[in-house]
C-alpha cells in the first residue's frame, strides 16, 4: 500500500536567546492508511514538533526547517501555499493539540464550534445543511461519551469539566472524517475508563474509515493496547520504530529498554523499579553522535558518530551501534 | 494511626438567586491506615479523592463523621494541639509546576513550613537552613540548589523539592495527591523509588491518591476504591488486583492500560 504520510530526513532548528537548538535531528517516518502510530519519548524530545510539522503549524521563526521533506498523499507540505494547507487541515488532517487552552473558544457554544468545523470540512466535498451538521455534532459528542449529548450542544465550554472539554476536542478533530489524525496526548487528562472509551472510538474509526493515526503519548500502556506501530524518540531522533509487537516485546535500543524498565508492571517488586539515570541533553549543545550515549550503559567509542538506522527484522528499525553488528 | 469513621461531606452550591442541588462528595466513608504502611486511594475523576485529603488536612470541614489521628478526634483538638498536629501531617500536591511559588528560592520554599510551625518546632533561622539542607540531601539535591528558583529545575527535581518541603517538619503521615501524574515514566520511577527509600529509612506512613493503578500496585500495601463518594471495596493490594470483588473494581482494572502486547 502507498504511504499516506512520509517524513524524510527532517531537521528543525529552533532559535532561542542562546543560539539555535537542533530540536529535530533527521526524522524518518512513514505512515500508511489504517496504521496507528504511537510516538513516545521523554518530555522535550520533539514529539509535538514532529506532529505540528505535518500540517506546518510550527511557527517559523523561531523555528527553521533546515532539511527534509514531509509528503502527505505525495504532496510536499513544507512547500505548499498556505491556501492549500488550510484545505488539508481539519478535512484531511485532524489535529488534537496538547495545549487544551488554545482549542475551544470560551465565548461560543460547543455545538456551534463543532458545526463550523463540520461545515468547513464538507465545503471541500459534498455539501451538507446546518441542521445535518448539528445532528452530526450531537452524534460525535455522544460517541466520545458525553451523556445527553444533544441537550449539551448549546452549553459553553466553561459548563463542561476538564475531561469533558478534552472529549469535545476529540470530537472536533474527528468530525471532518480526516484521513490522518494527529493526536497529541489526547487522553492524558482523562481517567482510565474514559480513556479506554476514547481509544476504542479511535480504533473504531480506523476500522471503519481507514483513517491513520499519529498518537503522541507518554503512556507506553496506551501504545501497547491501542497502536499498531510505535516510534521511540530521544532528543530529536527516532531511535527505534516498528510494529508494537516487535518493539515492545523485543526492544533493541538501550533507550527503549530503559523506558520499558521504568514502568511499574505487575512483575516489578517494590523498590526494584529501574529509573533512568541522568537527564536529557541540552539541545543547544547536544553530544556529538548518538545523543543517548552519555546515559547509556553500553556506550562505546563508535557512538561518537550518529548511528544510522538499520533494519533488524522486517519493518523494525533501530539506530544504535549494537544493532549494526 | 489514621482512622476515618462515617465521613460525609456535602457541598452546598449555588449563589444568591440560583439553587443548585447540593453535591455529596463523600458518603459514609470509613477506613483506617496503620503506622508505617502505604494506603492507596483510587477512583475515577470526581469520585471524591481530593475532598477526602482536604478533610484530613482540615482544609474542608466534614459534614458528619470523625477523623481520628493517633486515637484523637481531630475536630475536638484545642487550637494549640491542632497546630502541633498540622506539622505531623504533610501533603505533596499533584502538579510540580504549579505547586511551588516561582518567586521563592528553594531555601525559602523548603523552610517555610518550619517558619509557620516555629512555635512547636522551635528552630532558629540557622537551624532551619541546616534542616533544609539535610532534607534536600535525602531527596537527592545538594546544598548548591538552596539558592536557586523553581524554573531552574526539571519536573522530577521540582517534585523532589515538593517532597522535601513536605518532609521538613518531620511528619509521620504524608498525603500524596497524584504526586507523579505530571511526570515522565523515567522521572516517575525516580520519585517512586525515592518514596520507597524514604519510607524504609524514616518509617513514614503514606496516604497515596492516584488514578494510575500501576503506581498504586507498585507502592501500596492496602488500597480502597472510591466510587461517587462511596468506598466500594478495600483490602490488601494483591487481593484487590488479583481477585476484585466489586464490578466497578473489575471495570477499572480492565480499563488499565498494561504494557503487554495483546494477542
Ligand atoms: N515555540 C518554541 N520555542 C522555543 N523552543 C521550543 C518551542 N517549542 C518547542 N521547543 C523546544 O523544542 C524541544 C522539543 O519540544 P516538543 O514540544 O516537541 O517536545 P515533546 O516531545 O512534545 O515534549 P512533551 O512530552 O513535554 O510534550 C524542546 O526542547 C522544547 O523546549
Ligand atoms: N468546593 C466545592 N464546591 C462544590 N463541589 C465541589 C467542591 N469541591 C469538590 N466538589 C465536587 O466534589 C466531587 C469530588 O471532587 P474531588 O476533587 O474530590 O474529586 P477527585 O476524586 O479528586 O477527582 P480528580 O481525580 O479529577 O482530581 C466532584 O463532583 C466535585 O465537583
Ligand atoms: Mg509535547
Ligand atoms: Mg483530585
Amino acid at each position: 500500500m502507498t504511504a499516506l504520510l512520509e517524513i524524510e530526513g527532517l531537521h528543525l532548528g529552533m532559535q532561542s536567546f542562546d543560539g539555535e537548538a537542533h530540536v529535530l535531528n533527521g526524522i524518518d517516518l512513514t505512515i500508511r492508511r489504517g496504521e496507528v502510530w504511537g510516538v513516545v519519548g521523554e518530555t522535550g524530545c520533539g514529539k509535538s514538533l514532529t506532529g505540528l510539522s505535518v500540517s506546518r503549524l510550527v511557527p517559523t521563526p523561531p523555528a527553521r526547517y533546515r532539511a527534509g521533506r514531509i509528503l502527505f498523499e505525495g504532496q510536499d507540505v513544507l512547500a505548499m501555499p498556505e491556501g492549500e494547507l488550510r484545505k488539508l487541515r481539519g478535512r484531511h488532517i485532524g489535529m488534537i493539540f496538547q495545549d487544551p487552552t488554545t482549542n475551544l473558544n470560551p465565548s461560543f457554544r460547543i455545538g456551534d464550534q463543532l458545526v463550523d468545523v463540520a461545515l468547513a470540512a464538507a465545503r471541500h466535498s459534498e455539501r451538507i445543511t446546518r441542521a445535518a451538521a448539528r445532528d452530526l455534532a450531537a452524534r460525535m459528542l455522544d460517541k466520545v461519551g458525553i451523556p445527553n449529548a444533544a441537550s449539551r450542544l448549546d452549553d459553553y465550554p466553561h459548563q463542561f469539566s476538564g475531561g469533558m472539554r478534552q472529549r469535545v476536542l476529540i470530537a472536533m478533530a474527528l468530525i471532518g472524517r480526516p484521513s490522518l489524525l494527529i493526536a497529541d496526548e489526547p487522553t492524558t487528562a482523562l481517567d482510565v475508563s474514559v480513556q479506554a472509551q476514547v481509544l476504542a472510538l479511535l480504533k473504531g474509526m480506523v476500522a471503519e474509515t481507514g483513517m491513520a493515526v499519529m498518537l503522541i503519548t507518554h503512556n507506553l500502556g496506551v501504545v501497547a493496547q491501542s497502536c499498531t506501530h510505535v516510534a521511540v524518540m530521544y532528543a530529536g531522533n527516532i531511535v527505534e520504530s516498528g510494529r508494537v509487537a516487535q518493539v515492545i516485546r523485543a526492544p533493541r535500543h538501550p533507550y527503549t529498554q530503559a523506558l520499558l524498565a521504568a514502568i511499574p508492571t505487575r512483575h516489578v517488586a517494590r523498590g526494584a523499579l529501574q529509573g533512568l539515570a541522568g537527564s536529557v541533553p541540552d539541545l543547544l549543545a547536544p553530544p556529538p553522535g548518538c545523543r543517548f550515549a552519555p546515559r547509556c550503559a553500553h556506550a562505546r567509542a563508535a557512538c561518537a558518530v550518529l548511528p544510522a538506522s538499520v533494519t533488524v527484522e522486517e519493518g523494525h528499525r533501530v539506530a544504535c551501534v549494537l544493532a549494526h553488528a | 494511626m489514621l482512622k476515618i469513621e462515617g465521613l460525609t461531606k456535602t457541598f452546598i452550591r449555588g449563589g444568591l438567586f440560583r439553587r443548585t442541588p447540593p453535591v455529596t462528595a463523600l458518603r459514609d466513608v470509613s477506613l483506617s491506615v496503620a503506622k508505617g504502611e502505604s494506603f492507596g486511594l483510587v477512583g475515577e475523576s470526581g469520585s471524591g479523592k481530593s475532598t477526602l485529603a482536604r478533610c484530613i488536612l482540615r482544609l474542608d470541614r466534614p459534614t458528619s463523621g470523625r477523623i481520628l489521628f493517633e486515637g484523637e478526634d481531630m475536630a475536638r483538638l484545642t487550637p494549640a494541639a491542632m497546630r502541633h498536629l498540622r506539622a505531623r501531617i504533610q501533603v505533596v500536591w499533584q502538579d510540580p509546576y504549579a505547586s511551588l511559588n516561582p518567586r521563592m528560592s528553594v531555601h525559602d520554599i523548603v523552610t517555610e513550613p518550619l517558619v509557620v510551625h516555629r512555635a512547636s518546632i522551635g528552630l532558629d533561622s540557622r537551624g532551619r537552613t541546616e534542616r533544609a539542607a539535610r532534607i534536600l540531601a535525602q531527596v537527592g539535591l545538594g546544598p548548591q540548589h538552596l539558592h536557586r528558583y523553581p524554573h531552574e529545575f526539571s519536573g522530577g527535581q521540582r517534585q523532589r523539592i515538593g517532597i522535601a518541603r513536605a518532609l521538613v517538619t518531620e511528619p509521620s503521615l504524608l498525603l500524596l495527591d497524584e504526586p507523579t501524574s505530571a511526570l515522565d515514566v523515567s522521572v516517575q520511577a525516580q520519585v517512586l523509588n525515592l518514596l520507597v527509600d524514604l519510607q524504609a529509612r524514616l518509617g513514614l506512613t503514606y496516604f497515596f491518591i492516584s488514578h494510575d493503578l500501576s503506581v498504586i500496585r507498585y507502592i501500596c500495601d492496602r488500597v480502597a476504591l472510591l466510587h461517587r463518594g462511596v468506598i466500594v471495596e478495600q483490602g490488601p493490594t494483591a487481593a484487590i488486583f488479583d481477585a476484585p470483588q466489586h464490578a466497578i473494581t473489575r471495570t477499572l482494572l480492565a480499563a488499565m492500560p498494561e504494557v503487554v502486547v495483546p494477542g
